[in-house]
C-alpha cells in the first residue's frame, strides 16, 4: 500500500492495477445472487413506496379515488353477468355458472394485469433507472404488489358473488390464501421474466395481447374445464390440463364452490401449481437478475 | 502533491458504444428489406452504432473536485453515467470507483404525478435510506430546496412545478446523502443565483466530507468556483486534462476558433 500515485504517466503500474491495489470496484459488476437478494430485501421500503406511488398516480386525477379499485370487477362481472347470466342464460352443465365463471375472470385477469403491467416496467422508467441506483428487480416486484391490492379488491366481489349465488361457507374457503400466495409468487416470477425479455426483444410486446387471449381460452375462463376432456385426448389433453392459469383457476373455484367438476384430483392440482410457483418464480428471478446490469442501456 | 493519495475513480480505456434500433436510412426498414434480413440472416441493418467514449483513461482522487467540459455531445453525460455504473463499458477497458457513485442530473425524473413531498420520500428511499432517515431528512430537504418559498408548493404535483423548482428539488434530495462519488450534470447552471450559491457551497460541503465530485457543466462560472481540475473531452476523447485555469484557456480558444 506504499505506494505513490504515479497514475499520470504511463510508466507506473496498469491503471486496472492501481484500482485493485486500492480496493475500487468494477462499475457495472454484476453482484452475486444471494448479495443481489439482500440488495433487494434491503430496498423493500422503496418498493411498497413505489407500489403505492404508482397506484396514487394512476387513480390521483379520477374523483373516485380508491373505489375505482371495488368498482372495477363489479363492473367487470356485471358485464359478464349480463352477457352469460341475462342475455345467453347458458348453464353448460354447472351448477352456479356465473360464480364459476367469476372465478375464472378474476383469477386470470389478475395475472393478465401483471404482464401486462410487467411488460412496460423497464421500459417506461427508463429515466429512473438511468439516474438512481437501486436494483432493479424492486421494479416488476412493485408492479406485482400493485395488482395485488387490485386482486384482493376483486377477491372481496367474488366472495360477495359466491355467498349471493347461495354457496355455503366451508373450511374449504381457507384454502383460498394458498392458492392466491402460490399465484402471487407465479405472477412476479412472469413480470420479472416479460420485464427483461421486452427490454432486450422490444417486438414480443406487440404479440402480447394475442399470446394473452389464446392463454384465456386455454385455461377455462368462459367454460367449464371439462369441454377439453370432451373434445381431444392422449398428449394434447396433458398439455392443456398442465397450463398453470387453468390449474389456479380450478384450485380457486374449489376452494370456494361445492359441487365443481376438476381436471384432476386436488391433490394432484396442488402439486402440480407448487411445481409451477417454484419454476416461474425462481426462474424468472434469475432470468432477469442476470440482466441487472444492461437495463441502463435501453 | 506528493502526499499519498486516494484513488476514487479509476478510468482505464473505458469505450462506451450505444447501440440504437430502428434508426435508419428510409428505405432499409421496409417490409421487403425486412424479410430479406431474416432470410439471408444477416445482423439487422436497424441497429446503429454510436462510439461515444473511445479509450479515455484517467484517476480522480479523494477531495477532488473535476469539472468535465466539452461541446455538446462530446461524450461528457454518457461518462458520467458508465462511471456510475449505469452503461456497460465495453470489453477490455474498465471504470473502477470506490463505494457507489450516485448521479445526480437535471434530467433524474421522478414521478410528475406525486407531490414534492413523496417524490422526497420515493428519491431517498431509492438512494437505499431507511424509512427512519426519510423521516428525519425530508424537512432539511423540502427547505434546502426552497420551493415552499412561495407557499406551500411541496404538497402540490411535481408537474405543476416549474422546470428550475424541480431541478431544485431533484438537487437537494441527491445531495441530501453523503456519497463517496458524487456525480452532477448540469445541475448548478439551472436554478437562480440565491440557490446557485447555496449548491455550490453544500458541493464544498459534500467535497469535505472526503468524497470526490464530477461537474459537468456550461457554465464555466460554475466550473471554475467549485473545480481545479478538469478534463475537456471532445468526440469522447480527452483532448486535456489539468488544472481548471489552463484547460479551459485551451477550451475557449478551441471554441472561439
Amino acid at each position: 500500500m506504499a505506494q505513490t500515485a504515479v497514475a499520470d504517466s504511463d510508466t507506473g503500474p496498469s491503471l486496472t492495477e492501481l484500482a485493485r491495489s486500492h480496493g475500487l470496484t468494477k462499475a457495472g459488476r454484476l453482484p452475486r445472487l444471494p448479495e443481489y437478494t439482500r440488495q433487494l430485501w434491503s430496498y423493500r421500503h422503496f418498493i411498497a413506496a413505489f407500489a403505492n406511488a404508482k397506484v396514487s398516480a394512476s387513480l390521483g386525477s379520477t374523483k373516485l379515488g380508491v373505489v375505482w379499485q371495488l368498482l372495477t370487477p363489479l363492473i367487470n362481472a356485471g358485464v359478464y353477468y349480463l352477457i352469460f347470466g341475462v342475455l345467453i342464460n347458458t348453464k353448460q352443465n354447472v351448477d352456479n355458472f356465473i360464480a364459476y365463471l367469476c372465478a375464472g375472470v378474476f383469477i386470470f385477469g389478475f395475472t393478465q394485469s401483471v404482464v401486462q403491467a410487467g411488460s412496460q416496467s423497464i421500459t417506461a422508467n427508463i429515466a429512473m433507472i438511468r439516474a438512481l441506483h437501486f436494483p432493479r428487480a424492486s421494479l416488476p416486484i412493485a408492479v406485482s404488489l400493485v395488482e395485488v391490492r387490485n386482486m384482493i379488491a376483486s377477491m372481496i366481489v367474488l366472495v360477495a358473488i359466491v355467498l349471493l349465488t347461495g354457496e355455503p361457507v366451508t373450511f374449504q374457503w381457507l384454502l383460498l390464501i394458498p392458492a392466491l400466495a402460490l399465484q402471487t409468487i407465479f405472477n412476479t416470477g412472469l413480470a420479472l421474466f416479460v420485464s427483461r425479455l421486452i427490454s432486450k426483444v422490444t417486438d414480443i410486446r406487440q404479440l402480447i395481447p394475442y399470446i394473452l387471449r389464446i392463454w384465456m381460452y386455454g385455461s377455462a375462463v368462459l367454460y367449464p374445464v371439462t369441454f377439453f376432456a370432451e373434445r381431444i385426448d392422449g398428449w394434447q389433453l396433458a398439455l392443456v390440463e398442465s397450463n398453470p392459469m387453468l390449474i389456479y383457476i380450478e384450485l380457486v373455484r374449489h376452494a370456494l364452490m361445492e359441487n365443481v367438476e376438476l381436471a384432476t384430483s386436488a391433490p394432484l392440482l396442488w402439486l402440480q401449481a407448487a411445481i409451477w410457483t417454484v419454476l416461474v418464480g425462481f426462474g424468472g428471478y434469475v432470468y432477469f437478475w442476470r440482466g441487472e446490469k444492461g437495463y441502463g442501456r435501453g | 502533491m506528493a502526499d499519498q493519495r486516494q484513488p476514487t475513480v479509476i478510468a482505464d480505456n473505458a469505450n462506451i458504444v450505444y447501440r440504437i434500433y430502428g434508426s435508419v436510412a428510409p428505405g432499409a426498414n421496409s417490409p421487403l428489406a425486412s424479410l430479406k434480413r431474416i432470410m439471408t440472416g444477416k445482423k439487422s441493418a436497424a441497429v446503429r452504432e454510436v462510439h461515444a467514449v473511445k479509450g479515455v483513461s484517467f484517476v480522480a482522487y479523494k477531495g477532488e473536485a473535476i469539472g468535465l467540459i466539452g461541446t455538446n455531445g462530446s461524450g461528457k453525460s454518457t461518462l458520467l453515467r458508465a462511471i456510475a455504473g449505469l452503461l456497460p463499458v465495453e470489453r477490455g477497458g474498465g471504470i473502477y470507483a470506490a463505494g457507489q457513485p450516485s448521479l445526480l442530473g437535471v434530467n433524474a425524473a421522478l414521478m410528475n404525478d406525486l407531490s414534492g413531498e413523496r417524490n422526497v420520500e420515493l428519491g431517498c428511499l431509492a438512494m437505499g435510506m431507511s424509512p427512519a432517515e426519510v423521516k428525519e431528512q425530508a424537512p432539511g430537504i423540502i427547505e434546502f430546496s426552497g420551493i415552499n418559498d412561495r407557499g406551500d408548493f411541496s404538497s402540490l404535483p411535481m408537474k405543476t412545478y416549474s422546470s428550475g423548482m424541480a431541478a431544485r428539488l431533484r438537487f437537494s434530495i441527491a445531495a441530501a446523502k453523503k456519497h463517496d462519488v458524487l456525480l452532477i450534470d448540469e445541475a448548478l447552471a439551472t436554478g437562480d443565483a440565491k440557490f446557485r450559491k447555496r449548491s455550490e457551497q453544500r458541493v464544498r460541503d459534500l467535497r469535505k466530507e472526503a468524497g470526490t465530485v464530477f461537474l459537468v457543466s456550461h457554465s464555466e462560472q460554475s466550473i471554475r468556483d467549485t473545480c481545479e481540475r478538469s478534463i475537456w473531452l471532445e468526440s469522447g476523447v480527452i483532448r486535456a486534462d489539468g488544472p481548471t485555469d489552463a484547460v479551459l484557456k485551451e477550451y475557449e480558444t478551441y471554441v472561439n476558433k
